[in-house]
């Protein structure tokens, strides 16, 4: 079976590529991606949802906008998501349902913060439906 | 990862140059200050690349810079220099980074390491203790909605005002720890709820307090304007940035900057390097917004040194009187400043763009705090938590060079998933405790991604802006205890 993502290393920050069946899964598995550098999620029950949507001007935009919301619910409401399902996936618009539950310090263990998605690097590939970014970590 | 293959044309021992030829589109040559030992991890990844991209921005003078500090970063290399016109040149929110303000400052006591190392563990623990660290730190101080405009407005002062500091600790911090011409109403709302709950944090990563102890004394004369006396004083350091606020800053205006690119027609090989004209709306509007992210990270760096001074009395007994915890100096190394600086033999408005690098002003600069001003702008070059740190100051070389701008830190070498693979957290505290520094952290995996091997030497790194004359070493200290966010 084919990975759900892998991380890239990078000598000051840290990426992730991310593959899914679909563009769009490899959007939802980058986020996995990315709060599984945030924390151990296999602690992490779907005990909360977000209804997150986000638009952009294209593409790679959709990708930087995508990864750095879910970071913002991360700081303000402390929410560590561990699955996402896509529900509608355009080129400049996104809306997904988020699963996972707020950070509790005694059952969850958090292992880098994550300041931001980049541009650096990016790359969406619409033929292997798999995308890369490069984390400000 | 890809090896340089470019021209690299050695100036003189300390600096290298990447010609203008050496890519189509580059208005001026990249100019790398290191050694040839350091080149040769320098090359063995794309930070050269990143200096020659850097070298496209339009109005950009005299050279892309790096520092010999220099890494790969998204975007700009860490460590890099890059000045353009305010006239015709651009603002890159990428030339800043997400992490707005991220800095570092450092105290002066009157105690010796005799007087506190039978108290260190004790006093590790009650700094630990006293300021909140780690991945999502919360803080303790309760801000309304609109309080956090007044902290974007006014910085430290809003601090102090508040109680957590002393009023002269604003006449030793960079730009007063208030930078002007903000616009609070500039800053989005995300960005301010991701902050609100943050002020006074120290964060993750590479942020950190430590205890130092003055280890040796270059020049005695400017370390006594320092505060700095002899070999074997304690001194205290805080590392940290403008957290989720700050981030938030950089991503808003990098989405702004990537559709102004198209409105300006301004092209660039790397988006992360997204970039307007520092007179357009949008430039206008990005430095602005990032000059209160600024304002944030000098009130959260006020906060944190208001705890510290108040640990570090409980734990050694001593008044805040007598225990000095003066403030030497506070620096900026990641932020873009408006700066009028002889190009040419002409004085000219450039946008000043220091990512990973220090201002360095020589003496006699206006912008110095009478109390340096016959000696130089303070530096703080932070090394990795094993070993040295040094205190500089700024000369007229950097000046002339470097639009006075120094290196900023070790510089990173090994990437946090190599230092993982290879490094367990708790050998490392174990290790760190067998050569007497007493670390405390909330996260031994970070613990591994910071340790000390993946950092360069930074004695090399401070003897290349040395030797090059674009800073001067004052002192250098050792740790004996760190808290790792």
């Amino acid at each position: 079976m084919m990975k759900k993502y892998e991380l890239i290393e990078h000598t000051a920050d840290i990426g992730v590529k991310a593959c899914g069946e679909t563009l769009s899964g490899a959007f939802a598995n980058a986020a996995v991606g990315m709060f599984s550098i945030m924390a151990e999620l296999g602690n992490v029950v779907e005990k909360e949802s977000r209804r997150v949507e986000v638009n952009a001007d294209d593409i790679e935009g959709l990708l930087f906008e995508w990864l750095n919301s879910l970071l913002y619910y991360f700081d303000v409401e402390m929410l560590l998501f561990k699955r996402f399902d896509v529900t509608d996936f355009e080129d400049t618009h996104l809306t997904a349902m988020c699963y996972g539950e707020q950070y509790d310090s005694s059952r969850h263990s958090l292992e880098m913060g994550v300041k931001s998605a980049t541009y650096h690097q990016m790359e969406v590939d619409r033929e292997k439906n798999c995308v890369r970014v490069i984390f400000d970590v | 990862m890809s090896k340089w293959g470019g021209k690299l044309e050695k100036v003189d021992e300390y600096r290298w140059r990447i010609p203008e030829s050496y890519k189509e589109g580059m208005r001026v040559p990249g100019l790398i200050y290191a050694d040839e030992g350091m080149l040769k991890q320098i090359i063995a990844d794309q930070a050269l690349e990143q200096v020659a991209n850097v070298a496209f921005l339009p109005g950009i003078v005299g050279y892309s810079l790096a520092m010999p500090d220099i890494h790969w970063g998204y975007g700009f290399a860490i460590g890099g220099v890059a000045s353009m016109r305010v006239n015709d040149g651009v603002v890159s929110p990428g030339g800043v980074g997400f992490d707005i303000n991220c800095g570092v400052r450092i105290m002066r006591t009157n105690l010796t390491r005799e007087e506190v190392a039978p108290k260190i563990k004790e006093l590790a623990d009650a700094l630990y203790n006293a300021v909140p660290s780690g991945v999502g730190s919360r803080g303790k101080i309760k801000l309304g909605a609109r309080e956090i405009s007044e902290v974007l407005a006014k910085g430290s002062r809003w601090a102090v005002e508040k109680g957590y500091g002393r009023p002269e600790d604003l006449q030793t911090t960079e730009e007063n720890g208030e930078i002007k011409d903000t616009d609070p109403d500039r800053v989005s709302p995300r960005a301010k709820e991701r902050g609100t709950p943050q002020v006074g944090t120290l964060g993750s990563g590479n942020h950190f307090l430590e205890v130092g102890v003055i280890d040796e004394i270059y020049e005695p004369d400017i370390a006594r304007t320092m505060g700095i006396d002899a070999a074997g004083q304690v001194v205290l350091y805080v590392h940290c940035g403008s957290r989720g606020l700050g981030h938030q800053v950089a991503d808003d205006y990098i989405k702004v900057m990537v559709k102004a690119m198209q409105k300006y027609g301004i092209r660039v090989p790397d988006r992360q390097l997204a970039c307007a004209p520092v007179n357009s709306p949008e430039g206008k509007h990005y430095l602005t917004a990032m000059r209160c992210a600024a304002n944030y990270a000098w009130a959260n760096r006020q906060c944190i040194t208001h705890w510290v001074r108040e640990a570090f009395c409980r734990v050694m007994g001593v008044s805040e009187r007598d225990a000095g915890l003066e403030l030497i100096y506070d620096v900026t190394h990641n932020i873009a400043k408006i700066e009028e600086q002889e190009v040419n033999g002409l004085n000219e408005q450039l946008c000043v763009h220091r990512k990973g690098a220090t201002r360095a002003f020589p003496p006699g600069h206006p912008d110095l705090p009478e109390k340096y001003r016959t000696v130089g702008q303070p530096i703080l070059i932070p090394g990795d938590m094993g070993r040295l740190s040094y205190i500089m100051v700024g000369t007229d070389t950097a000046m002339k060079d470097t639009f006075g701008s120094t290196c900023h830190g070790a510089g990173r070498l090994q990437s946090r998933s190599a230092m993982k693979k290879q490094l367990n957290g708790r050998d490392v505290l174990e290790r760190l405790k067998k050569r007497g520094i007493e670390v405390r952290t909330g996260s031994l995996s970070g613990l591994a991604e910071e340790a000390p091997e993946a950092y360069k030497d930074v004695e090399s790194v401070v003897n290349v802006a040395h030797g090059a004359g674009i800073s001067k070493k004052v002192a250098r200290t050792r740790p004996i205890a760190v808290v790792k966010g």
